[in-house]
């Protein structure tokens, strides 16, 4: 597959990574390999056939309703690399 | 023998008659790391003065419980209650979590004592344990060649007698691979049979939590504590009843083996294929029947495999992005240059690379031709080994195709580096119990046998595992680090 700069910038735009010129050449060039690799999959006639997307047969997990103790606001927030008044703080969304 | 070379069966013993305290073993342990670590490097954090308070408090406690006094180590990628938990990533650095994973919980329960957090590829992407961001680990073997991975500072420091047992993660091989590579046991149990709350995610789908250890009875008495239910994983099973160790023994009179031709192929170095066939032979010695099989869509599992991981690894790392924990770029005036910032100086190439690649074949108009046909794929792979399974009973391969390299070598061509975990990542596919015990040495470098079991049939590959060791003497072997 022939993937392109605006190709790379485009899924670097989905996966929230500023790249740089040089790490844009090295994935087009790796990202290629990668997909050449995987083709080996369309030889494959998959007609028909269920995905699987998961090995167990557990569905519909349930626990009962109860209050219990999990880390305080102080705590979660305590990891965060900025915050006011007990809130996570971001740049500007819109 | 000093007590750092012990299992933890032999610790155990000492310390019910009294012979030593925990504070003896800890500071036995913590010796050994400060002689050795210079040199492996298996360690990211020590977590010196908690474990020696510890073993002091326990020698007040005469209760006795399954690890009581026994210290263990965890891969970087396990949350420990104020302990730095860092994924070997830039990213998560200065993360120190304020909970404990369930797996953790359950050790310190039953009185293990932990003595550090242990080196990994980032975010366990990678077969090397080269891609910490921090430094690599190497092969106690070996100091030139790697300990695999990804949680290869796992598999050195129980190989190095730094500690006698440590828990990994393995997606497609984390565990096995570097447990061969070191000469060590390392069991990948069924998908779902150990919580994986709070152990960072990698590929939701395939991940499980296993253990490293010297023997397989060290093992089965970890696994013990640590399988079962847990009500913050909803795919854990519930395996409250099952003692582990109760499988260990050594009759296996006509059990039936196979082992499938698909994964003797071409680039698998001779001598391996050689030591895997006299293990076969041993095991028909001992009464087993011995069958080739088939596993026809083996050879497409591999691709499968990267475009499910990458896809779920995409996903699962979206959650890091500078606001809750974690780097983050100040300098950006908006949000999305932040997140976008913040990523782009907490990842490491592998991780970018795999993001890239997982965020495409999500993306519309790879979806379909990437994604969904891996899923298909993986259906007919997992219907391979139900096939096979309604013959045999348990799976025997080599763990590898080769014994470690050397650091470096793989550094410039990924798919070289990937083709490592060819024969692992099957099982993953599948679900399936997994274990890799050493089955003998080729120029001084272990050699790893995998037993692959039926869903939920992880005492029967222990059972089998046993048997080979309690015949063998390969896992009693040591490497020669020159400070013994």
């Amino acid at each position: 597959m022939d993937l392109t700069i605006k190709d790379i910038e485009d899924i670097a735009l989905l996966a929230r990574l500023n790249l740089s010129e040089q790490e844009k050449e090295t994935l087009i060039k790796e990202l290629g390999t990668l997909f050449n690799f995987v083709d080996k999959l369309q030889d494959l006639d998959t007609e028909g056939i269920e995905p699987l997307i998961n090995t167990l047969s557990v569905y519909n997990v349930f626990r009962s309703d109860e209050v219990r103790q999990s880390p305080s606001r102080e705590e979660m927030l305590s990891n965060a690399p900025l915050t006011e008044d007990g809130y996570y703080k971001v740049p500007k969304i819109m | 023998m000093q007590l750092y070379e012990l299992t933890l069966k032999q610790l155990k013993s000492k310390l019910i008659n009294q012979e030593i305290s925990s504070s003896e073993i800890v500071d036995s342990i913590l010796d050994r790391i400060k002689v050795v670590d210079e040199k492996v490097k298996a360690f990211i954090t020590v977590t010196e003065d908690m474990a020696k308070n510890l073993a002091k408090d326990l020698k007040q406690n005469s209760e006795s419980k399954v690890l009581t006094g026994i210290p263990y180590g965890l891969k970087d990628d396990m949350c420990t209650n104020g302990v730095r938990t860092t994924c070997a990533s830039k990213m998560l650095e200065n993360f120190t979590p304020n909970y404990d994973a369930t797996v953790v919980s359950r050790l310190k329960d039953q009185g293990g004592v932990l003595i550090g957090k242990l080196n990994m590829d980032e975010f366990s992407m990678g077969s090397s344990t080269e891609q910490s961001a921090f430094f690599a680990t190497r092969n106690p073997w070996d100091l030139s060649r790697v300990p695999g991975g990804s949680s290869g500072g796992s598999a050195a420091a129980v190989a190095a007698d730094e500690l006698p047992f440590a828990l990994g993660s393995d997606t497609g091989g984390s565990i096995r691979q570097p447990a061969s590579f070191c000469g060590i046991v390392g069991f990948k149990p069924t998908y779902g049979s150990i919580s994986r709350w709070g152990v960072m995610p990698f590929a939701s789908s395939l991940d499980q939590v296993g253990i490293f250890s010297k023997d397989v009875q060290d093992c089965a008495t970890v696994m013990n504590v640590i399988a079962g239910k847990d009500q913050l994983d909803s795919t854990s099973v519930d395996l409250d009843s099952t003692d582990y160790i109760s499988y260990l023994d050594t009759n296996i009179k006509g059990m039936k083996i196979g082992f499938p031709k698909e994964y003797f192929q071409k680039g698998m170095n001779e001598e391996v294929k050689a030591l895997i066939m006299k293990a076969l032979n041993k095991y028909e010695e001992m009464g087993a029947i011995v069958q080739e099989v088939s596993l026809p869509h083996s050879e497409y599992a591999l691709q499968a495999y990267h475009v499910i991981a990458s896809a779920e690894a995409s996903t699962n790392l979206a959650r890091l992005d500078g606001v809750e924990y974690g780097l983050r770029d100040f300098q950006a005036d908006n949000v999305v240059d932040m997140f976008s910032n913040s990523r782009a100086k907490g990842f490491g190439d592998e991780v970018k690379l795999r993001t890239m690649f997982g965020t495409f074949v999500l993306s519309s108009g790879y979806y379909e031709r990437y994604y969904l046909k891996a899923m298909q794929v993986r259906r007919l792979v997992n219907e391979d080994f139900n096939k096979v399974f309604q013959d045999v009973d348990v799976i025997i391969s080599p763990t590898t195709m080769n014994t470690a390299f050397k650091i470096g070598q793989k550094a410039d061509d990924v798919l070289s580096l990937y083709m490592n975990d060819v024969l692992t990542v099957p099982v993953n596919m599948a679900g399936l119990p997994g274990i890799s015990i050493p089955c003998g040495f080729i120029d001084g470098l272990p050699v790893g046998m995998q037993i692959i079991g039926k869903p939920f049939a992880d005492g029967s590959v222990l059972k089998t595992a046993f048997a080979f060791e309690q015949n063998t003497d390969y896992h009693k072997q040591k490497p020669v680090l020159g400070v013994n």
